[in-house]
């Protein structure tokens, strides 16, 4: 079996060593070495957007990415959202729009929406769809969850985000 | 997914000794959007993966009077988000935003697409159009071959054991010209292509007439074409609606498309023609306006 390896991180802000396999992928050693199960498993290959983390501050999904590539990076994951004062505003916004029902897909959503606000404060309807194209909901509808992201670029998610 | 031992890299030569050592049982890692998913179903074994990315050559992102230089492990969101891209090689561009959802992009490079070879991988048709020279390494040194004689079966490519794609060179986009990739999908995205068709154009300094053109075609045969005589018949043509007409049946010619649930041998020639005369409008609207 091949070596383990120690791979130095950032996650949430927070400097973190762990061990892992090269065969392991990053989604299952945040949720199986680290117990972050924040993170969800949908497809296992990059087609749900369910595993949606952010590596340098750009939307990656966790499956397709392995643990040992991590060495050095700034990883955010959901864990890391809302802050000691509460929900972050994408996090209100999606409670308050409804726009979750089993939750699986919320995650990465969520991911993917505060990876785009902090591009992009405003942005259009068709904007939040591009960037949500990789984020699939098989219970909610996707028009809950546009206007949620809508909502929270009103609330000034942006200013929220950094 | 099944054990391998990991390396990354720093430069080419480790890169290319790492890969010869391996005996064919390696795998090169760009971005990981084709392969690890390989290797999770064991469509793949490797014993080694060598990840390419913190080579310096293979991050090569250059545009200048030579043309543009693209590193092989340079992702489709950095080739968007580059304005000299956009602007003078747009069907590459076109590919690159169309590579599955966000997450793909911020991943998925370019020379992987190449690599992994797909009949119907939206990078490579833009290649063609643009003729781009694909830089290959290995223990023997450097060699060149041009984009559509890179693929010779549906995920197979010339690349021998040991070697990598190091680089895709593009000449430089003189004055008014243009290029476009667009493809059919059943839905508005993360689908594969039915047909995919990348066109550029060179148009006289009056706009009005043909100098050049180049046509790629994917998904419309076991590997992605160079549509030659189309290409050619357009020098001297008007830049007109009849000129593309006359290329997208010439385009029409030489596809030996499948029948799948995406679509039927018909279908497929049929939207080759469409795709054909769509992707040369649009681009000499853009050499019209370059
Ligand atoms: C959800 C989803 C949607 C997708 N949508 C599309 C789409 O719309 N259109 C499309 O064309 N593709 C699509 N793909 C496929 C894939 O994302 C692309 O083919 C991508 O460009 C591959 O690049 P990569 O850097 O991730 O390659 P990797 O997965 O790292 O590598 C791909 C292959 O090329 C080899 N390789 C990589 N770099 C080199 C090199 N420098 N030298 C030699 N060999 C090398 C690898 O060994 C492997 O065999 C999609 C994939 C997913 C998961
Ligand atoms: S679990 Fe990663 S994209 Fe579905
Ligand atoms: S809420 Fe169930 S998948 Fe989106």
């Amino acid at each position: 079996m091949a070596k383990k390896r120690v791979v130095t991180t950032k996650i949430n802000g927070r400097p973190v060593e762990f061990l892992c396999e090269p065969r392991q992928t990053l989604l299952e050693v945040l949720r199986e070495n680290l117990d972050m199960i924040g993170t969800k498993e949908g497809c296992s290959n990059g087609n749900c957007g369910a595993c949606t983390i952010l590596i340098d501050g750009k939307a990656v999904d966790s499956c397709l990415v392995l643990a040992v590539e991590a060495e050095g990076m700034n990883i955010e994951t959901i864990e890391g959202v809302a802050s000691a004062d509460g929900l972050h505003p994408l996090q209100q916004a999606f409670l308050e729009e409804a726009a979750l029902q089993c939750g699986i897909c919320t995650p990465g959503l969520i991911m993917s929406a505060k990876a785009l606000l902090a591009q992009n404060p405003d942005p259009t309807e068709e904007e939040i769809r591009f960037a949500l194209a990789g984020n699939l909901c098989r219970c909610t509808g996707y028009d809950k969850i546009v206007r949620a992201v809508q909502s929270a670029a009103k609330m000034g998610c942006a200013s929220a985000a950094k | 997914m099944k054990d391998f031992e990991y390396e990354a890299p720093v430069s080419l030569a480790t890169a290319i000794e790492q890969i010869a050592a391996g005996n064919g049982s390696v795998k090169v890692l760009a971005g990981g959007t084709d392969l690890i998913d390989h290797i999770r179903t064991g469509r793949l074994t490797p014993s080694l993966v060598v990840d390419v990315k913190k080579i310096p050559e293979l991050n090569v992102l250059e545009i200048n009077s030579d043309g543009l230089r693209l590193g092989a492990s340079v992702s489709c969101a950095s080739v968007y988000g580059n304005e000299d891209i956009c602007r003078d090689y747009s069907a590459l561009s076109d590919s690159c935003h169309i590579i599955g959802g966000i997450q793909i992009q911020n991943r998925a490079s370019v020379g992987g697409n190449l690599c992994n070879s797909g009949p119907a991988a939206d990078s490579i048709p833009s290649l063609i159009a643009l003729d781009a020279t694909c830089v290959i390494a290995g223990p023997q040194g450097t060699r060149e071959i041009a984009a559509e004689d890179f693929c010779t079966a549906p995920g197979k490519n010339v690349l021998e054991s040991g070697e990598l794609l190091v680089e895709l060179v593009m000449p430089a986009r003189p004055a008014k010209s243009g290029s476009h990739y667009l493809r059919f999908i059943p839905r508005n995205e993360m689908d594969i292509a039915v047909v995919g068709v990348g066109a550029s154009v060179m148009l006289d300094e009056t706009g009005e007439t043909i100098q050049s053109a180049r046509i790629g075609i994917g998904a419309a045969a076991p590997t992605p074409l160079f549509a030659k005589e189309a290409s050619e018949l357009l020098t001297g043509l008007p830049a007109n609606e009849e000129s593309f007409a006359k290329a997208a049946a010439a385009a029409q010619e030489i596809v030996t498309p499948i029948d799948d649930m995406r679509g039927t041998v018909e279908f497929r020639t049929h939207v080759t023609g469409v795709l054909t005369k769509r992707a040369l409008h649009v681009a000499v609207e853009r050499a019209r306006k370059s």
